[in-house]
């Protein structure tokens, strides 16, 4: 076999390789994506709930997280399966199942305060994270069940324990129940 | 622009050999609140209430039209009944068999009336769409004359198999039809009327050209359509006689033509007549499983059992019911369900009327589906989008534009249910759509709890500088 | 109630896969039936051979799947793959070899992507491309029309324009040769019209709409009209391309092999024109004498691109 011609076959081979990862690497780096742009993105992506059960307070910080690297994309409890996927399609990542240290995904519910137990505190109105309790101190206080996105973090504030976490009646607008 | 389909055995010729055939009211009626149109109207009479022939017993409201009771009779309960489109909350009426009108017949001088008020007078009767929506006919007409249209399309298409209550009102009464039509001109200042005719109906056509003639009126025209189905939905429909398509997601007015059907003109011109509200309807009983398929006149509220002893009874036992025709047709759980204003057909099949489909086996990509698509999608490519639960590939090929009239379904050689797979597909696709849309809301209030807790922080920390400012003078590190 | 209530529609046409491929079975008959006038007893040999090969192929691939056998085996989509690979193959290759070939269509094509009605590739020319590449003498050597079942065997019509073409001869003293009948290959012109017969028949029946034939042979025949035109003395006519080798074969029956084709009717056009424009390049300056094969193959690769350019539009949409 000729020495010569191999070695310009695999000096041409290598010469191409070198100059084309060279053009792939520079248009990476200037064509990076706005990490902005991602946040929105995954933001979109997740279902508004609020809940901090992915322990980041509130599901912009999550997508943060997720897109500095920080987090992976199965903390997402009432996202569920779906949530999971979708990251995983946007982000090109392998899916998994929801990761039960962080929560278990089940039918979305809402808050109910017992009125005969509410003894108007109004500790739990700052509580909510999207201000869908009304209320004021010593009045009643009430959740409006449309605007409840069941993240359950005003059951804790409760001192007398009169909030209970009930299904969606059924003339709530459109909620898909289970 | 082509159009596309299926021409189809129309099974049409059995019950269109007699004349419409009057039902007796029978000792029962059972009127639906929610008529066909999906929403219930809401009942102004009571258990124990003496109702007469056209008093109203339900007021309309949104997409549910007045009811007026056919008979004189005593209102005997408000429970829940089958029903056509499933159960639902019914006004039982025992009939006293006496027929007494809340008024006398009279008739109505329409053409003193303008616009409004002649709207307002088809609203009060409680007329209905007729060709199976049972959406109301006044909200349509004066939707329509809010946009300004200038062509009402009466649609005398009939291009399902098995059904034929029209082409027997248009061979029979003709000029009722026209005198509705002239009215609903009025009403939505429409400037021309063409009466649509499938060719498979030439006594029809001949009637109703003869009606039209006779009136003298210069506005009419009768158009005849090839029968293909489904071009008696109204977007072929308009496409085909107007030429010009209706926006997926929106309607008939907006390319200036306003459908209804010609059962529904014969009802408005009933009513102008004799001053009578919506009360009777013309429904098809046909099928190998009744013994004189025939088409009949039976007022609302029937039970479908009356009209197959008015046919002479049951020819076969396991029988299907099914509500319309052998394409679009729903399964009635039996023969206890009542005629509503949305009810054009009754067909009673055997296993020989309608076959067993074969198994599903994957789809070859044929693309026979395709050819035959009125609304011209793929739908070989909305089925595998539909399986893998794929948004963006639905709303791509056109999930919203389908008209779920079963023209794939019917001539796919792999027998994939893919009418009831692309009508899941749409359900699932709406919940996902009010779910995004609830996720968005939840997003903006949270936004707007943020910025709420971050100004109050900043008030705070304002106030808080102010009044140290106030107490210790000019040494903000303290002492 | 015990069985779920039925959705509409409640009639169906009766159409089944079976008949579609039984009826695509029946069109391939004139041709079976020229190539025995022709050759002999051989192709019907051959045919036997890869239609029981394709069924214990096929049988094997649902076992290992785990899949019913019912109604798979009987849908006859295996014996049309088996049916076209045996006539497209010359009636004197070893029996074996075709075995190879079937197997190589039946579980690496169609099986390996999932079965019915999920292959990328036309599974009958990825049977043809392994063996022509495995076996290229055997797969270019056709015998000589009407010598029968010991004919000598030797080069085709367009396997001898190729080596003409390539010594410099002209098209006139090409065509002079032994290898040539009136139009074109000697005994391919009566396949292709066997071929051209079958494809009718198939287009009377609905079973194949005229997009893809057309457009292929659209394809093959306008560039050999436009070359021939403008050098006659280097370029076959279109007449002599649509008359030899695989040319009708593969327009009616290869090409519109739907599971592999594109899915509208303009994409089909697009797919079409690829597949006939391709095989005139092979033929003319291609390394092998007949190019349907892969010009079907390289066409299925497209076929994702064509689908996502080529979407009809909608009924009620602007765009």
């Amino acid at each position: 076999m000729n020495a010569s011609a191999i070695l310009a076959a695999i000096g041409t081979v290598a010469a191409l390789a070198a100059v084309l990862g060279g053009i792939l690497g520079w248009v990476a780096t200037r064509l990076r994506s706005d990490p902005d742009a991602l946040v929105e993105r995954i933001d979109a992506l997740l279902p508004q709930t609020q809940c901090a059960q992915c322990r980041y307070p509130g599901c912009r910080p999550y997508a943060e997280a997720i897109a500095r690297g920080e987090a992976d994309i199965d903390r997402c409890p009432p996202g569920g399966e779906a949530t999971v996927r979708a990251l995983a399609a946007l982000l090109d990542r392998e899916p998994r199942p929801v990761d039960p240290h962080y929560g278990t995904t089940r039918a979305p519910r809402v808050a109910l305060i017992d009125e005969d137990r509410c003894i108007g505190c109004a500790l739990c109105l700052p509580a909510c994270p999207v201000d869908a309790i009304v209320g004021a101190p010593r009045l009643m206080h009430t959740v409006i069940a449309a605007q409840c996105t069941g993240c359950e973090l005003c059951l804790a504030p409760c001192p007398v324990d009169c909030i209970a976490m009930v299904e969606p009646a059924a003339t709530s607008p459109g909620r898909a129940v289970a | 622009m082509k159009l596309r389909g299926l021409t189809l055995d129309g099974h049409k010729s059995r019950p269109l050999k007699g004349l419409i055939r009057p039902v007796p009211p029978p000792a029962m009626l059972v009127l639906a609140l929610d008529q066909g149109a999906g929403e219930a109207a809401a009942p102004v009479v009571r258990p124990g209430d003496a109702v007469r022939v056209g008093s109203p017993i339900a007021a309309g409201a949104g997409a549910a039209t007045a009811l007026h009771s056919p008979v004189s009779g005593i209102v005997r309960e408000i429970a829940e009944h089958p029903a056509p489109r499933g159960a639902g909350r019914c006004i039982v009426i025992d009939n006293d068999g006496r027929d007494e009108p809340a008024v006398p017949a009279a008739p109505v001088d329409w053409r003193a009336m303008d616009g409004k008020a002649l709207l307002g007078l088809v609203a009060e009767a409680g007329i209905a769409g007729l060709g199976g929506a049972a959406f109301p006919t006044a909200t349509k007409l004066a939707l329509a004359r809010a946009a300004g249209v200038d062509l009402l399309l009466l649609n005398g298409a009939e291009c399902e198999p098995w059904i034929c209550c029209d082409d027997a009102l248009m061979r029979e009464r003709a000029p009722d039809i026209v005198l509705g039509a002239q009215v609903m001109l009025a009403a939505t200042g429409a400037q021309r009327c063409v009466i649509a005719i499938e060719d498979d109906k030439p006594e029809a056509i001949a009637a109703v050209e003869s009606a039209v003639r006779a009136t003298d009126d210069a506005r009419f025209e009768v158009r005849v359509l090839p029968a293909l189905f489904p071009l008696g939905a109204e977007a072929p429909l308009v496409a085909a006689v107007t030429g010009r398509e209706v926006p997926h997601d929106g309607w008939p007015p907006q390319v200036g033509a306003v459908c209804q059907n010609v059962a529904t003109a014969a009802t408005v011109a009933r009513l102008v007549r004799d001053g009578r509200p919506a009360m009777s309807r013309i429904v098809t009983v046909t099928g190998s499983g009744v013994n004189e398929p025939a088409n009949v006149e039976a007022r609302i509220g029937t039970p479908v059992a009356a009209l197959v002893d008015a046919c002479g009874g049951y020819a076969a036992t396991n029988v299907r019911h099914i509500a319309g025709g052998s394409l679009t047709g729903r399964m009635l759980v039996g023969d206890e369900v009542p005629v509503t204003k949305g009810l054009n057909c009754v067909l009673l099949a055997t296993a020989a009327d309608l076959p067993l489909r074969a198994p599903e086996v994957p789809c070859i990509r044929c693309g026979d589906c395709a050819d035959v698509c009125p609304a011209g999608l793929l739908p070989q490519q909305l089925h595998v989008a539909a399986r893998a639960g794929d948004s963006a590939g639905l709303a791509r090929f056109g999930l919203d534009a389908c008209i779920e009239c079963g023209c794939c379904d019917y001539v796919c050689p792999s027998s994939i249910p893919l009418t009831a797979r692309f009508r899941a597909a749409r359900a699932r696709e709406h919940l996902a759509e009010v779910e995004r849309h609830r996720a968005l809301e939840a997003k903006a209030r949270y936004e707007r709890h943020q910025r709420r807790l971050a100004e109050q922080a900043e008030a705070e920390r304002q106030a808080f500088d102010a009044a140290r400012r106030r107490a210790g003078g000019a040494d903000p590190g303290g002492g | 109630m015990t069985a779920p209530i039925p959705q509409p529609p409640h009639v169906v046409a009766g159409f089944t896969v079976p008949r579609v491929m039984f009826q695509v079975l029946a069109a391939l008959l004139p041709v079976l039936a020229v190539q025995v006038y022709l050759f002999g007893p051989r192709p019907l040999l051959l045919v036997a051979v890869a239609a029981v090969a394709a069924l214990a192929c096929e049988a094997l691939a649902l076992r290992l799947r785990r899949r019913s056998m019912q109604p798979f085996l009987r849908d006859g989509s295996v014996l049309v793959t088996a049916a076209l690979l045996a006539l497209a193959v010359p009636p004197t290759l070893p029996p074996g070899h075709l075995v190879l070939g079937v197997a190589c269509a039946v579980l690496l094509a169609k099986h390996a992507y999932g079965g019915l009605g999920q292959n990328p590739f036309n599974p009958a020319m990825v049977g043809y491309a392994v063996l022509l590449v495995s076996f290229p003498l055997e797969m270019t050597r056709w015998p000589a029309p009407g010598d029968g079942w010991d004919a000598m065997t030797g080069a085709t019509a367009l396997d001898a324009l190729r080596t003409g073409l390539r010594q410099s001869y002209t098209m006139q003293e090409i065509m002079a040769g032994p290898a040539f009948g009136r139009v074109g290959a000697a005994g391919g012109e009566w396949i292709n019209l066997a071929a051209l017969a079958g494809g009718l028949y198939l287009l009377a029946r609905g079973l194949v709409r005229w997009h893809i034939p057309v457009a292929v042979l659209a394809g093959i025949a306008g560039p050999a009209a436009l070359f021939h035109t403008f050098d006659p003395g280097a370029h076959a006519s279109a007449s002599f391309h649509l008359a030899s080798g695989a040319t009708m074969l593969g327009a009616f029956f290869i090409a519109t092999d739907p599971v592999s084709a594109a899915t509208s009717d303009r994409g089909r056009l697009v797919y079409g024109a690829g597949i006939g424009l391709l095989t005139w390049v092979i033929r003319s300056w291609g390394g092998y004498p007949d190019g349907v094969a892969f010009a079907v193959l390289i066409m299925n690769l497209a076929v994702p691109l064509i689908d996502r350019c080529t979407v009809p539009r909608i009924h009620g949409h602007v765009r």
